[in-house]
């Protein structure tokens, strides 16, 4: 026998649920008044610099049907490209959002400062995006996936050059609709699937 | 505690697949093709940091937070309490765990949920809690009841409470759920078996732990979460090409 490695192994995933909003966001679930603070409110506060934007869009399943009960969460850096608890961050940027598609629309509308890029690892230049967590009934474990802008110059961007089949590529990019306006769909399965992430 | 490297890559397969079709809703919610892997960055390497100053005393008693401590919720009354800890063991403290879960009947303060069981009136069933710096938590509530859903013709879901944990970097998130030691719904229900291996569902299988009972107040279950872990060696932030 070879000595144990005695790591552990993480915890399994199970789905959010339909009703995952009773937790995480509280009033939207019908329950206003729960906390006094909800967590994840607004990824912005007063005062925040750089270009307010507001991207709206939906989370389609595999028959081309919104989902009226996903959660989304978003992390970004600031304007800047440095993220929260970075030396020299926007204190104006708290980076988390959590929002939901509407319960008859399926609508989700996310209202944040337009992130800048930054270098990561290696020092590669990441293009500005925003990261994007999805959960709902029928999702098994939450998808990572993200949002680039089309008026922005992603040529160099590592993750969007390491997508093999280009065609996926725009799956990923938000469409500029006016000014600082941009629609992001997110289709789960199917035709123009969206780019998921082991990352 | 220091975050330095990447994260360790996730081992798939101890979470249930995308598509699981005895859970009918998987079938139309699950990508069809495969995520693309990429070595973790400042993306996911970073997280959102939670000060104690946002709680509320009583945020992780859902027996009194509802009522804002007027009037107890109505069930049998537990301790719920565990570890948060990573893949290589060690504590994560100071990170948000968050759980929402039914009342004693198996109904939802949900504006969705239809069943006919009764809300109670102090009854919320939201609550939330930092880890100390042991990794520690623990919350007060009343055990939920199992409820019935719409899958198969006669599916009831165990019972159960979602968890949802951040860990110090948005590429740790979690949700996952906690089920009850001895409950015979378990090995019946669609969602539970998303899990391939029975030993790693039995990872989300809470005992019941006497030890941490209080007599004639509270029984106690023990729910551990690990999250993932950050590779951390010496040659970590080498220059590239070096």
């Amino acid at each position: 026998m070879v000595q144990s490695l005695n790591n552990l192994s993480e915890t399994p995933s199970q789905t959010a649920g339909p009703y995952v909003h009773i937790g995480c966001m509280p009033t939207f679930a019908g329950n206003a008044g729960a906390y006094d603070e909800e967590i994840g409110t607004s990824p912005i506060a007063d005062g925040v610099t750089g270009e307010i934007i507001e991207i709206s869009g939906s989370v389609f399943d595999g028959t081309g049907t919104a989902l009226r009960d996903a959660m989304l969460e978003s992390w970004q850096p600031d304007a800047g490209g440095l993220f929260p608890g970075q030396p020299g961050a926007d204190p104006a940027v708290s980076g988390l959002c959590r929002f939901a598609a509407d319960g008859v629309s399926g609508e989700y509308r996310l209202r944040t400062v337009k992130p800048g890029g930054f270098s990561g690892r290696g020092g590669k230049w990441s293009a500005p995006h925003i990261s994007l967590w999805i959960v709902a009934r029928g999702i098994n474990i939450g998808l990572n996936t993200r949002i680039y802008f089309d008026d922005e110059d992603n040529s160099a961007d590592p993750l969007l050059n390491a997508i093999e089949l280009k065609v996926r590529i725009p799956t990923l990019i938000a469409k500029k609709t006016g000014p600082g306006q941009y629609r992001f769909d997110i289709r789960l399965q199917g035709e123009g699937e969206t780019v998921f992430l082991d990352i | 505690m220091t975050d330095l490297g990447a994260l360790v890559p996730r081992n798939r397969a101890v979470h249930p697949p995308a598509y699981a079709p005895d859970y009918k809703t998987s079938v139309t919610r699950s990508p069809s093709l495969p995520l693309l892997s990429l070595e973790s960055g400042p993306s996911e390497e970073t997280g959102p940091v939670f000060g104690h100053n946002r709680f509320g005393a009583l945020d992780n008693n859902l027996i009194l937070n509802w009522s804002k401590g007027a009037a107890p919720a109505v069930g049998e009354r537990i301790l719920v309490y565990g570890r948060v800890l990573d893949e290589r063991g060690r504590a994560v403290p100071n990170t948000l765990i968050e759980i929402w879960q039914a009342n004693a009947g198996g109904r939802y303060r949900h504006v969705k949920d239809t069943y006919f069981a009764p809300l109670d009136p102090n009854f919320g069933g939201c609550g939330r809690a930092l880890t100390d710096d042991q990794g520690q938590y623990q919350f007060l509530t009343i055990r939920p009841g199992a409820y019935p859903w719409p899958n198969r013709a006669n599916d009831w879901r165990p019972m159960h409470i979602h968890i949802s944990v951040y860990g110090h970097s948005f590429g740790q998130r979690l949700i996952t759920q906690m089920y009850f030691e001895g409950d015979p719904l378990i090995a019946l229900c669609p969602i539970a078996n998303t899990i391939r291996e029975r030993s790693n569902l039995d990872r989300l299988v809470a005992p019941l732990d006497m030890t941490m009972a209080r007599p004639l107040d509270f029984l106690a279950y023990k729910f551990d979460i690990v999250l993932r872990g950050r590779r951390q060696t010496m040659f970590e932030n080498r220059l590239e090409g070096l």
